[in-house]
């Protein structure tokens, strides 16, 4: 089975979808999305608050290690049916990226593998188009911090 | 010299590579962009002019100092748009299979 993640993002319009394999159970693949334990591990960030039903919030932190927060994000849960389906908002704070709107479908194709569908949808294709240049800046940003310690590395030793 | 030049053909030097990193998070003067390097200033004002000469790096007056800064539309002529956001993805997704996967094995 060929692992790979594909993202469809028409031109011009407000939503992105992502769809992925998993060589894990439906019921593996709901826990890692429900339970804040796992979402912790995998998402590498600290869940401060999460409720895991209809209407309920959660919020997620991650510091960088000199311990300025780095990535803030909350919203609510609105809809969730155990290894079926979950639908939530989630906003980043302070990127002026503005609130999404999230729908995830498990869905079972064998007792081992999964297959997670993620449709999210924005309030504008500017906001989209954001959200999807991020992966770039991001990309490009974490470059940017490894050449960084390379060169204070360097300058250690000088 | 050239003076229309080809995105790739700037891109294809690690010093220039660099350049663009440095710059892609903050914009920063030449002087601040040399100290980075340990090229003599003349070599890196060479690889700016290239830059910028191919619009890939953009060139704002503050004050009495010149910045330079990434200029996003001509970047997205040598990254696909979409695909770093897909990587992004496929690097968490890996992470949440083998952390699951991982559990298994500890039950």
């Amino acid at each position: 089975m060929e692992r790979t993640t594909i993202v469809t993002a028409n031109d011009g319009e407000l939503d992105i979808m992502i769809t992925r394999d998993f060589d894990l159970t439906c019921e593996e693949l709901f826990s890692a999305y429900v339970e804040a334990e796992l979402i912790e591990q995998w998402m590498g960030t600290k869940v401060l608050e999460w409720e895991a039903r209809q209407m309920g919030h959660y919020r997620i932190q991650t510091h960088d290690p000199k311990g300025n927060l780095a990535f803030e994000a909350s919203g609510v849960i609105h809809d969730l049916i155990t290894n079926e389906r979950m639908v939530r908002t989630f906003e980043m704070h302070n990127t002026g990226l503005g609130v999404q709107l999230e729908f995830y479908r498990f869905e079972e194709f064998s007792p081992e593998q999964s297959r997670l569908h993620m449709h999210v949808l924005y309030e504008t294709v500017e906001q989209r188009d954001r959200v999807l240049s991020m992966g770039y800046r991001m990309g490009i940003g974490m470059a940017h911090d490894r050449i960084q310690n390379i060169f204070s590395q360097q300058s250690k030793h000088s | 010299m050239n003076l229309r030049r080809d995105v790739f053909q700037a891109i294809a030097d690690p010093t220039r590579r660099a350049i663009l990193l440095l710059v892609a998070t903050q914009a920063m003067t030449a002087g601040s962009i040399a100290a980075q390097f340990d090229s003599a200033r003349p070599t890196v004002s060479k690889h700016l002019q290239i830059l910028t000469e191919c619009q890939l790096l953009e060139q704002e007056q503050r004050g009495r100092e010149m910045y330079y800064l990434v200029n996003p539309m001509k970047m997205r002529e040598i990254a696909d748009f979409i695909e770093p956001f897909r990587q992004l993805w496929e690097e968490r997704f890996a992470t949440l299979e083998r952390i699951m996967k991982q559990r298994r094995t500890k039950k």
